[in-house]
């Protein structure tokens, strides 16, 4: 596995919802290696007075453009910066890093909240309609525009909000149990770290295999400076590197 | 092409004075597929301790304006595992390997020491300066009665050169490097981390899990460059400098300052190709002013008396 450090201009920028945007880079080398669920790490090419690059999940890539997408939300300076860079722009760009998903898989759900829907966006065009479903959950239905980048790539679409206004009211926990018994041989989750346990554990309850993907501040990502470990169930795990993705039951939550 | 840029550091030949500074590089590997190692004068890799240690928890790393805070807290996977899974393949990499080392007592450094004393392994970085580790760590480096045990201690456990670490939490810090010099150290690593904070004024609470951290990057580079420039006029063992160098230039003032080698940190941790550019552009600069060697610009920064010492120890030749 390569790792590229490119220095990509700004080909879109796309807004999803009020918070949500969509950032098009031309990463013609990334594209071509990145996996599922693995990460590029971002930063501007002058950067002023702060240093460190900042992780984000690949949501598509365009082989024949030559491009990576990615999909963020402003919560931050970084990303609050990122949404005043245009086209005209160039971010350096270094990737593709971590580990992705395994996809050896026959009937895979997808459970996702937040911009954790990113990575698993990726993974569902690689799977297709054939082998993946979708269950997203959101605070409330504005924040579900995912379900229009899903839909060409999954069979089923299961959505929950917090306050009803779509689909299941509760978090995904309220959908998840029964969706569990539909004969899925796999479960993959990115998004706040609650969901991902309460879904490993309904997993785990139902003996399906479920690939979790973790968030932790990174500085190196390159697995270099320790700044990402969290305690496995059988070793340290570095997430940047051993990770982002694990099998659940190697984290200790 | 002519070597412009070789080195011999303390009886360590060096290809280049530019070395990648412990904790910011790993093991080395982690950047093989981004920068050519052997190019490198040696990778100092993370601080090992004799057992496996855990580091601290919480939020580890955060950004500071021009500069990053860290509490990892030397988690490391010990002596035994490090020299059976990670020295092998290390040695296969043709680059010289310092081994940064912290003991949680006098003794535990003499121990660390001579379990490091082998092949493949060209010096012992003490580092004596941690601000992260509660028990010992920055009481350890801030006394010259102590760091005079604690490199004693090293020296006495091993056949490789000594490297000691300073800690700039001092407020004396020549007397530090005298005490490190005067017991045996072969050279000195100046500086470790200064000693910082952030609050998150959210939350009402500090962002690192340590509550404290040391701060690194260019932030930091004016007090680097002033301790070496001190230390330099006091010492003659050999100084490797460094503390938020990113370029060729940053490193060109520490060796104007006096010191003989330069270490890149926090910069790998953003730029992962810093080493192999800084590196390009140090042997551009020694072809532009027609230099036979770079180590000819060490020190001229030096009060002229003080100049004469760094000559007499054969840094020019
Ligand atoms: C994430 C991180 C980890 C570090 N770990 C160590 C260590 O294990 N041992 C050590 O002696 N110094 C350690 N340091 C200090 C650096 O080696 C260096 O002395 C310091 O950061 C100043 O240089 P810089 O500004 O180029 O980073 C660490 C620094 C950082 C940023
Ligand atoms: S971010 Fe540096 S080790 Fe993971």
């Amino acid at each position: 596995m390569t790792k590229i450090l490119e220095e990509s201009p700004i080909l879109l920028q796309q807004p999803l919802d009020a918070h949500t945007h969509l950032l098009r880079l031309g990463a013609r080398q990334i594209a071509r290696e990145v996996q599922p669920g693995q990460f590029v790490h971002i930063k501007q090419i002058s950067s002023g007075n702060s240093l460190l690059r900042h992780p984000f999940g690949v949501a598509a890539t365009d082989l024949k453009n030559g491009t990576v997408d990615i999909i963020y939300r402003e919560i931050g300076a970084f990303t609050r910066t990122l949404t005043t860079l245009s086209s005209n722009d160039t971010l350096s760009v270094l990737g593709p890093l971590g580990h992705g998903f395994d996809v050896t898989c026959h009937r895979a759900l997808l459970v996702g909240g937040g911009t954790g829907l990113a990575p698993l966006l990726f993974l569902a065009s690689l799977l297709g309609p054939q082998k993946a479903d979708v269950l997203m959950g959101g605070r409330t239905k504005s924040e579900l525009f995912w379900q229009n980048l899903y839909r060409p790539f999954v069979a089923k679409i299961f959505v929950t909000t917090d306050d009803g206004s779509c689909g299941t009211r509760g978090t995904v926990m309220a959908a998840l149990p029964s969706l569990l018994t539909q004969g899925y041989d796999r479960v993959y989750t990115c998004g706040p770290s609650p969901m991902m346990q309460a879904v490993a554990g309904a997993c785990a309850a139902q003996k399906i295999p479920c690939q979790v993907s973790l968030e932790r501040y990174m500085a190196c990502g390159l697995g270099a400076c320790l700044s990402c470990t969290c305690k496995g169930r059988e070793k340290r795990l570095k997430v940047c590197t051993d990770g982002p993705v694990f099998w659940a039951q190697e984290v200790e939550w | 092409m002519v070597n412009l840029l070789n080195v011999n550091l303390a009886g360590i030949p060096l290809k280049t004075p530019v070395i990648a500074a412990s904790g910011t590089f790993g093991f080395g590997r982690e950047f093989a597929e981004l920068v050519p190692l052997e190019e490198l004068g040696a990778v100092c890799i993370k601080g090992l301790s004799l057992r496996p240690w855990e580091g601290n928890r919480g939020q580890r790393v955060t950004q500071t304006p021009s500069g990053v805070l860290n509490a990892i807290g030397l988690e490391n996977p010990g002596c035994d595992y490090f020299l059976e899974h990670i020295l092998p393949q290390l040695r296969t990499y043709k680059v010289p390997v310092i081994a940064n080392i912290y003991g949680h007592s006098v003794q535990e450094y003499g121990e660390v020491a001579r379990a490091l004393d082998t092949d493949g392994i060209c010096a012992v970085e003490i580092n004596i300066s941690c601000p992260n580790v509660k028990q010992g760590g920055l009481a350890l480096g801030t006394d010259p009665a102590v760091i005079t045990e604690v490199v004693r201690a090293v020296k006495k456990n091993t056949h490789k050169p000594v490297i000691t670490k300073l800690s700039p939490n001092v407020t004396d810090i020549v007397c530090l490097a005298k005490a490190a010099e005067k017991a045996g150290s072969d050279a000195l690593s100046l500086i470790n981390t200064l000693l910082g904070m952030k609050i998150d004024i959210r939350t009402h609470k500090p962002v690192l899990g340590n509550i404290v951290g040391g701060l690194s990057g260019p932030a930091v580079r004016p007090v680097a460059v002033r301790m070496v420039y001190q230390v330099a006029q006091h010492v003659a063992v050999p100084i490797i400098g460094m503390g938020g160098i990113t370029c060729a230039e940053d490193a060109l003032e520490f060796m104007m300052a006096g010191a003989k080698a330069v270490a890149v940190g926090t910069a790998n941790l953003y730029q992962p190709d810093t080493v192999h550019t800084l590196t390009q552009d140090l042997q551009t600069y020694c072809e532009e002013k027609h230099l036979s060697n770079l180590q000819d610009i060490v020190g001229v920064a030096l009060p002229q008396g003080k100049k004469s010492m760094l000559y007499s120890q054969g840094v020019k030749g």
